[in-house]
């Protein structure tokens, strides 16, 4: 390689390392704006602290909270991720028998779409009544919450498959299920990505809203022990708790497809 | 010559539009034969048929001395686009054939891997269709082609979305291809230079619904001299072909 080539590597590289600054600085400059202006707000003495806890109290509760926070934490995650992973099953099950069966399509879309539009808050206490105070209620809210955007993503993701690379295989002699497992599931796992990133996020506010309707533990108990008790600062710290949670998620979503599909990440003629 | 594979008297429709009638055609034992016509005038729908995908409304499709129409799986089809499938490696693409045909991955793998060096395309097994440059993927293709056929091949349009130069280059190494390999192609071409270039005979397709019109023999025995396409019989056929096709058929 000469040094013409290596220079402009070099300036490819300093170009991304540019963007990436310019993408993420506008993002971290309004958080902390909006922290300082909340900071103003309240230690100067304009919002009395019963009605919002000033980010210093915040923290303080989160520190001090922190091994309760922790707990509950745990017991939410668990519900989070167990109704994640039914939701799942359940989304590839129902997107397969609907795009393979014409009729399947027509008896359960309505249907899936119907589940979307019932309110949580409202089907939060009747799924207690019905299944008790442990985990089975809030798994099931997990699971309406978090199947549809996953089922939507793969469904596109099979109609959108190459009509033409479909063809190929049938001119090879493939077989219906071949056809699947080689052409149609792999095109449709960007949106099943793109959609898991959305149920991800929708599963710990899913336990956490199920838990507040009735259960006793959870950070959703949590929330409404601390908010009975008027205790702002450890809500605010609840919050943002749930905050980095699902963020965490997502970023864990993200790896998860950089690592399933590696051929996304590959430059155009890149030898 | 033996005949390996010949469609007969093939009639095909959509709705009250007869796009291809009465087609005849057939292809010898390691010949290489290219169906030369305007757009629209049927070239792929016949391939379909060819291939299995699609039924005729009349005639059959005979491969090897058995009727074979309407069952995919029998000859090979490349497709006009590379249709490299953009999440596997080129090596699972290009055994991806075999896979279909029930074989282990990985001995499907080991059987396609020594061809790799005689199409150009060693060094990059494990590189994915995004990393390859329009010829090697066009190539990768071919040998996909190759190890799903067994012994006939159908090309449409095979080298339609490369450049000039790409394109004269990999006209070359096909025909030298052709000379070490053992396969029968049928190709799809609309450009008279190729159809000359890389052909023995070519059936000349035109009209609403498209017929076969004319059938020319290159005379000109393969290997062919390198400068074939600048002597005066390369010039003959060109006119030839060029009247047959009718002053309409540019789409002018």
């Amino acid at each position: 390689m000469n040094s013409g080539d290596s220079g402009f590597i070099r300036k490819g590289k300093q170009a991304e390392e540019d963007s990436s600054f310019q993408k993420h600085a506008p993002a971290v400059i309004n958080m902390i704006v909006i922290v300082l202006i909340w900071m103003g707000l309240t230690e100067g003495g304009i919002v009395p602290g019963y009605m919002l806890p000033s980010p210093v109290a915040v923290v303080k509760a989160f520190v001090t909270d922190f091994p309760t926070l922790m707990y509950h934490s745990s017991v939410s995650l668990l519900e989070a991720a167990l109704g994640l992973l039914i939701g799942i099953a359940l989304a590839i099950v129902m997107a397969i028998l609907m795009d393979r069966f014409r009729t399947c399509y027509r008896a359960l879309y309505p249907v899936m779409v119907i589940t979307q539009t019932i309110p949580t808050v409202a089907i939060a206490p009747i799924l207690v009544l019905w299944m008790g105070f442990g985990m089975a209620p809030k798994i099931t809210l997990v699971v309406i919450s978090t199947f549809f955007p996953i089922a939507v993503g793969l469904l596109d993701g099979f109609a959108e498959a190459d009509k033409d690379a479909i063809d190929l295989l049938r001119s090879m002699g493939a077989t219906r299920k071949q056809i699947f497992l080689q052409i149609k599931f792999p095109s449709a796992l960007g949106q099943f990505f793109s959609g898991l990133k959305i149920s991800a996020s929708y599963s710990v506010v899913g336990a956490v809203v199920a838990e507040w309707l009735g259960g006793f533990k959870g950070l959703g108990v949590y929330m409404t022990r601390v908010r009975k008790a008027y205790s702002f600062d450890k809500m605010f710290a609840v919050i943002i708790l749930i905050v980095i949670i699902s963020l965490l998620l997502i970023a864990l979503v993200n790896l998860l497809r950089r690592a399933v599909m590696p051929w996304e990440h590959i430059r155009e003629h890149e030898k | 010559m033996d005949t390996v594979l010949s469609a007969e008297h093939i009639t095909r429709s959509y709705g009250s539009r007869t796009i291809i009638s009465d087609i005849n055609v057939h292809l010898d034992r390691h010949e290489i034969v290219c169906l030369l016509g305007v757009s629209g005038v049927g070239k792929t729908t016949l391939f379909h048929i060819l291939s299995g995908l699609n039924m005729p409304d009349e005639g059959k499709v005979v491969l090897n001395g058995r009727e074979i129409t309407g069952q995919p799986g029998k000859i090979s089809y490349m497709l006009q686009k590379d249709l490299m499938l953009p999440y596997k490696r080129i090596i699972d693409n290009v055994s991806l054939p075999l896979q279909i045909r029930g074989m282990k991955k990985k001995q499907a793998e080991e059987k396609a891997a020594p061809y790799f060096e005689q199409f150009g395309l060693a060094g990059t097994e494990d590189q994915y269709p995004a990393q390859l440059s329009g010829g090697m993927r066009q190539r990768a293709a071919l040998l996909r082609t190759y190890l799903s056929s067994e012994g006939v091949a159908l090309l449409d349009e095979p080298f339609s979305a490369l450049d000039t130069i790409t394109k004269s280059a990999i006209h070359e190494w096909y025909l030298d291809l052709m000379q070490k390999i053992e396969l029968s192609t049928l190709f799809i071409t609309h450009d008279i230079d190729e159809a000359i270039i890389l052909s023995d005979r070519i059936y000349i397709l035109c009209g609403k619904p498209g017929r076969i019109t004319d059938e020319i023999v290159i005379a000109e025995k393969r290997p062919r001299r390198k400068d074939f396409s600048l002597t005066g019989e390369f010039l003959e056929y060109k006119k030839k072909i060029i009247s047959d096709l009718g002053p309409g058929s540019f789409g002018i």
